[in-house]
Order: structure tokens, then sequence, then C-alpha cells
């Protein structure tokens, strides 16, 4: 019953380590995406125009309430059908970096309302303008205060990535589907592959919840 | 778009039927292990807590599509054959579960110190404690984050079409593949998602959440 054969293992190791890195690019790309465009989206839910606060806190829930996978698809197919022609990577990073934008949206707004109001109070009473508030008196405060959040975030991109198998991207459950279809065998691909993401989302996880509580300590939370 | 609409509905419909049927059988396994494991690992035995941590740590560190992948077409290979419908909703209901194990043992924690000596002090034994002293306060307290997993769930259901279970996603794929109407058809799988995540699954938890606090006398 149980077939587990090392000698595979070992050869189909380096074909494993080689797609975990693109797994590790494919969730870097996406999350450095997500962290640009979740401020933006933050910020635009605090504008003083109400249509813009109320669309983009309607695109907000509308992404965070259906299936990744499903924006995948709906990115990688669509696009041809108007003449845009997009890769798999280019519509995997697209969709990913839209998706988590959104989780981490929220992330940046707890973070910026966790500012007290005398700092914004003070930043005022200095003449400082809107921008110049923001950018140095309230989002270098808020940042801190949400770095456990976005740290999570990470992981959780980092989980989602093998979604990105079903459009062709060569990151490790692809790489583990190939091998297991060019030989037969897939018990030690896949065991393998939750083996890797193991050793890479706990240490990460363990890392986050580190400098989290640094940050709480230097902040005197 | 409507004509797209009036000649693909049944499939769409079949397909949106097979979605809530897998959260429903994912929701009640999900719901279960999570109050097995939130409970074991608050267990003063090491052995029992050491399972759960395992457990709550192996699922919540891989992703849900290697698990149910694992469970499809690995299992087999153990001689546990089960049918795509039935792995689907255990690979889905098992990763919930270990994410509703930390709410869980967070809702029970949250009991302030007094209710559990309380408990203690009118010789209420330990199993009457939890049921009817602690657990009934720990749900009121933990149910707003359980809203948000039902949400994570329903999504979650969205990966079963990659081992061919028949639900939205995999009868969209399979319209795409023959009609290339992706705008139309991808679009329309999006609003259906949205829709049952937002006006049905929300307000249900809404109305829990509610109906807890009442018989809590804390509304």
């Amino acid at each position: 019953m149980f077939d587990w054969r090392w000698e595979f293992v070992w050869q189909i190791l380096p074909r494993l380590i080689e797609a975990t890195g693109n797994t590790l690019i494919a969730a870097g790309a996406g999350y450095c995406i997500a962290l640009v465009l979740g401020l933006v989206l933050a910020l635009a839910q605090r504008t003083r125009h109400r249509w813009v606060n109320m669309a983009v806190n309607e695109f907000v829930e509308f992404v965070r309430s259906t299936p990744l996978i499903l924006q995948i698809f709906f990115i990688f197919y669509v696009g041809p059908q108007f003449g845009i022609l997009l890769s798999p990577w280019a519509s995997g990073m697209i969709a990913i970096g839209v998706h988590y934008a959104c989780y981490l949206s929220e992330v940046y707004r707890g973070g910026i309302d966790s500012v007290p109001k005398g700092q914004w109070e003070a930043a005022t009473a200095l003449n400082m303008t809107t921008m110049q508030k923001y950018r140095r008196v309230v989002i270098p405060q808020a940042i801190p205060a949400s770095l456990a959040g976005l740290g999570n975030y990470l992981v959780g991109i980092f989980k989602d990535t093998p979604m990105l198998s079903v459009i062709g991207v060569a990151e490790l459950l692809h790489t583990a589907n190939a091998i297991g279809s060019e030989n037969y065998r897939f018990l030690e691909p896949y065991t393998m592959v939750g083996i890797i993401f193991l050793a890479i989302s706990l240490p990460a996880a363990g890392l986050v919840r580190m400098v989290e509580g640094y940050v709480r300590r230097r902040m005197g939370l | 778009m409507l004509d797209f609409l009036v000649l693909y509905w049944p499939r769409l419909l079949s397909g949106t039927g097979i979605t809530i049927a897998q959260f429903l059988a994912a929701a009640v396994l999900g719901v279960a292990i999570s109050l097995v494991f939130g409970l074991a690992k608050l267990s003063s035995t090491l052995i029992v807590r050491g399972i759960a941590t395992t457990y709550i740590e192996v699922f919540r560190g891989t992703s849900l599509v290697v698990q149910l992948y694992w469970i499809f077409f690995v299992l087999p290979l153990f001689g546990l054959t089960i049918d795509n419908f039935t792995a689907g909703y255990i690979a889905v209901g098992m990763n919930i579960g270990a994410y509703g194990a930390e709410l869980v043992r967070g809702g029970i924690l949250s009991v302030p110190k007094g209710q559990w000596e309380a408990a203690v002090a009118v010789n209420m034994s330990g199993f009457q404690r939890m049921r009817r002293i602690i657990l009934p306060q720990a749900l009121v307290n933990m149910l707003p984050p359980w809203g948000n997993l039902m949400i994570e769930l329903l999504k979650g259901t969205a990966l079963v079409s990659l081992i061919s279970v028949g639900d939205l996603m995999f009868q969209a794929r399979q319209i795409n593949a023959s009609t290339f109407l992706s705008a139309q058809v991808f679009g329309a799988a999006l609003i259906i998602y949205y829709i049952l995540a937002r006006f049905m699954l929300t307000p249900c938890m809404r109305w829990l959440e509610r109906v807890m606090a009442r018989k809590l006398g804390r509304a």
C-alpha cells in the first residue's frame, strides 16, 4: 500500500525547487502590486467625493466576495476578447494583485483609523496640506500599526499562488502536475509540494508574529 | 448578454445548485471540525493539544488547492478512493475547519474567567459548564469573524471545479470553452457569486448574530 520512493523524490527535487523560485517570484510580484494598489484604494475610500468613496467601497466588496480563481480566469480570457493579449504571468499577477489590494486596503484603513485625532489636528495647526498630512504624519504612523495584517496577507498570497497553475504559470503545483503525468506518480510530487509550502509558510508566519511583537513593543502598545 | 443568459441559464443554475450543495456540506463539516479541534487545542492533555496544533498548522500552512489535489489524487493510492464531489467538500471543510478552530479557541478564551468560576461554584460538570455557560457566550463573541470565514468558504468551493465537480465555476469554464464568450460567462459567474455572498450569506450571518445576541440578552 505504502509505495514511497525516495530515489524518485531526489530525482524530481531540483525541478520542484526551481518551481518554488517561480512561486516566490509570483507571490512577491503580486504582493508589490497589492501593497501599492491597496494604499491607493484605502486613500480613495477617504476622499471628500461621496461617489468615489461609494464606488471604491463597492468594488472592494465585490472583489473580496468573489473567488480569486474566477477572477484569474476572467482577466486571462476577457482581455483577448477585446484585443488585449496578456501572458499567463501578467494576467495572474494582475488578478492576485487586485484581489489582495482589496484585502490590504482594509488593513491600511484600520491603520489609518488608529492614528489619534490629535495628530490630524496638530498637522492642520501646522498648516500642512492634505498631501503633506498623509505623507509626513499619518501614513508613517499607520504603516507600523498595520504591519501584522500586511504580513499575514503576504503568507496568504503565497498560499494562493497554486491557483495560477490553471492558466499555465509554471509555479510549484503546475510543475508537480507535469511531473505526475509524465511519470504516472502523483504521491511524491503532491506530497513534496505540501511539505515545501509548510516549510516556507510556517517560518514566515512565525517571522510575521515576531515582527508584530517587536513593533508593538517599540510603539509602546 | 440577454440572449446569452436565455441560452445558458439552465447550466449556470445547475452549477449554482452544486456550489450551494458544496458550500452547505463543507460548512457542516467545517463547523464540526472547528469545534472539535478548537476545544482540543485548549485541552490540558499534551497529546490532544499536539494533535490539534499539528492539524491546524498543516491545514493553514499549505494551500487549499494542494490539499484538494492531495485528497483526490493521493488518497486513492492508500486504498481510500472518494468520488470528486465528496473529496471537494471534505477538502474545503477541513481547510476551513483549521481556520475555524482558531476562532473557536479565541472565542472560548474571550469568555470572562468569572463565568468559569461561577459554573464551578454551582457544581456543574466540565461538560455542562462548556455546553451551557461557556460555548453560548463564546459563540456570540466569535460570530462576526465567522461571517468572513463563511465567505472564504464559499469562495473556496470554486476550487472544486479543478477536480471536475460540476459547480458554477466548472460550468462557466465549460461554457467558455465551447463559446469563447468569456466576458459574458465569467461576468455572469462573478455576479452570481457576489449575490450569493453579499445578499444571501451576509444577511443570514447578521440575522444569526442578532438572534444569538437576543438569546443572551445582549441585544
